[in-house]
């Protein structure tokens, strides 16, 4: 049984965390607010290009030629995954579902005996990995110094992308992040950027092919844009994940605040019952004393 | 009947321009400049650095864009770029640095044609508007 002075140092200390739980609640959702525009803002800019890209690989005609970032290389034998996460923790799951997504690829790929490759985005899928993977992961990407999310970033590592596909390190590539339904749910994503993955979705207007004028020609616009578009995604992906991030983290503080509130409930209890039977015990001795007088 | 069309200008972090009123719209694309009017049949083209002038009943206005992607469809031009600015809000000290770090990617020997033109440009252009 602890004491009473025991007691009255969990509860001072619990009150602490609990403050600073709520100053972490508080500060997320300012953030999210923000991150959720911003990543609605993004939004037209991914849709666009692929909308231009969905037209111009409709009106490619020469399949065999077509540039390999958008048909693949014809090999399925490696694959380069981008991990996205977040550089800071105390987000609930946020990260551990991102990882157990990758994970069950992972060990899908390894299964099949094929060669994978890992790139790791944000430091803590990069900690989650390294325990199990180190020996897969080829590099280690972090943005911690820039504050926001921005496309120069998204571009290094689309750029890294594009240099290893062009030495034929990889075949398939594939990026791994969670999409931002609401504040209480995000959902781990697995997306396939090379080859690219036409939407099934979006096949259904393939009735209305427009004649576009190209101009130099398709190949060469193709060849141009590709490269751009995987930028793209990966920005897509990095607004998408932070306004999860945040949204995670401000679920799992509110979780952690009311818990700390029933856990002062219970002890405040508890210490008061304890302080109770200390003075009822003190009475008793008093009153039995003075009765064998 | 009007002779209006479209515009959306969209960068990745948010969309930058969005008018329905313009009447000419002149991109410096990759092969040289294109002026579009109402009715221009579909085009897929991309930027080389240059201006883009949108012509509107109201007012003209003048952007700087580096590179980027134009499509026309269905009287709506949509251009995807990455880096533009307004010339009215130009930064001086940014235009010079980005002359001087075209500049000194073009002394470098490892360039092709091609980029050796793209560059070229570059610095033209924004020679042209550090003087105005």
């Amino acid at each position: 049984m602890p004491s009473l002075d025991d007691l009255r140092k969990r509860i001072t200390s619990v009150k602490s965390t609990q403050k600073i739980t709520k100053a972490m609640k508080m500060v997320a959702a300012a953030k999210l607010r923000k991150a959720q525009e911003n990543a609605e803002k993004g939004r037209p800019y991914s849709e666009k290009m692929n909308n231009v890209i969905l037209n111009l690989s409709k009106s490619i005609t020469d399949k065999e030629n077509a540039p390999k970032l958008l048909v693949g290389t014809g090999e399925e034998k490696v694959h380069l995954c981008i991990v996205l996460t977040a550089d800071r923790g105390l987000c609930g799951g946020f990260n551990t579902n991102i990882i157990k997504k990758a994970k069950t690829y992972f060990e899908k790929i390894i299964s099949e005996y094929k060669t994978l490759k890992i790139i790791t985005v944000g430091s803590k899928g990069y900690d989650q990995l390294k325990r199990q993977y180190k020996s897969y992961i080829v590099e280690n990407i972090s943005f911690k110094e820039s504050k926001n999310i921005n496309y120069f970033d998204a571009d290094k590592v689309g750029k890294i992308i594009i240099e290893k596909f062009e030495k034929n390190e990889f075949d398939v590539c594939a990026i791994f992040y969670n999409k931002f339904k609401n504040v209480i749910t995000q959902i781990p994503q697995e997306q396939q950027i090379v080859p690219l993955n036409e939407d099934k979705d979006d096949k259904d207007d393939s009735g209305n092919d427009n004649d576009y004028e190209f101009e130099p020609d398709e190949d060469e616009i193709l060849s141009n844009l590709l490269p751009k578009n995987i930028s793209t995604q990966i920005f897509k992906a990095m607004l998408e994940n932070s306004a999860s991030e945040q949204g995670s983290r401000m679920t799992a503080m509110d979780n952690a605040t009311r818990n700390a509130g029933e856990l002062v409930d219970r002890l405040t209890i508890e210490y008061n019952r304890s302080r109770q039977a200390a003075i009822t015990k003190e009475l008793i001795e008093i009153i039995s004393g003075a009765e064998s007088l | 009947m009007s002779n209006l069309f479209n515009i959306d200008i969209v960068n990745p972090e948010q969309s930058f321009l969005s008018k329905d009123n313009v009447f000419e719209v002149v991109i410096p694309a990759v092969e040289g400049e294109i002026g579009i009017l109402k009715d221009h049949i579909p085009i897929i083209s991309f930027l080389k650095p240059g201006i883009i002038k949108v012509f509107s009943e109201s007012e003209e206005q003048s952007f700087y864009v580096e590179d980027g992607i134009v499509e026309f469809k269905d009287n709506t031009l949509s251009v995807l770029t990455s880096s533009i600015f307004d010339l009215k809000d130009a930064d001086k000290n940014f235009v010079s640095e980005s002359i001087s770090s075209a500049e000194a990617e073009l002394s470098k020997d490892n360039i092709d044609d091609q980029k050796r033109f793209l560059l070229n440009h570059k610095v033209e252009v924004l020679k042209s508007i550090s003087i105005n």
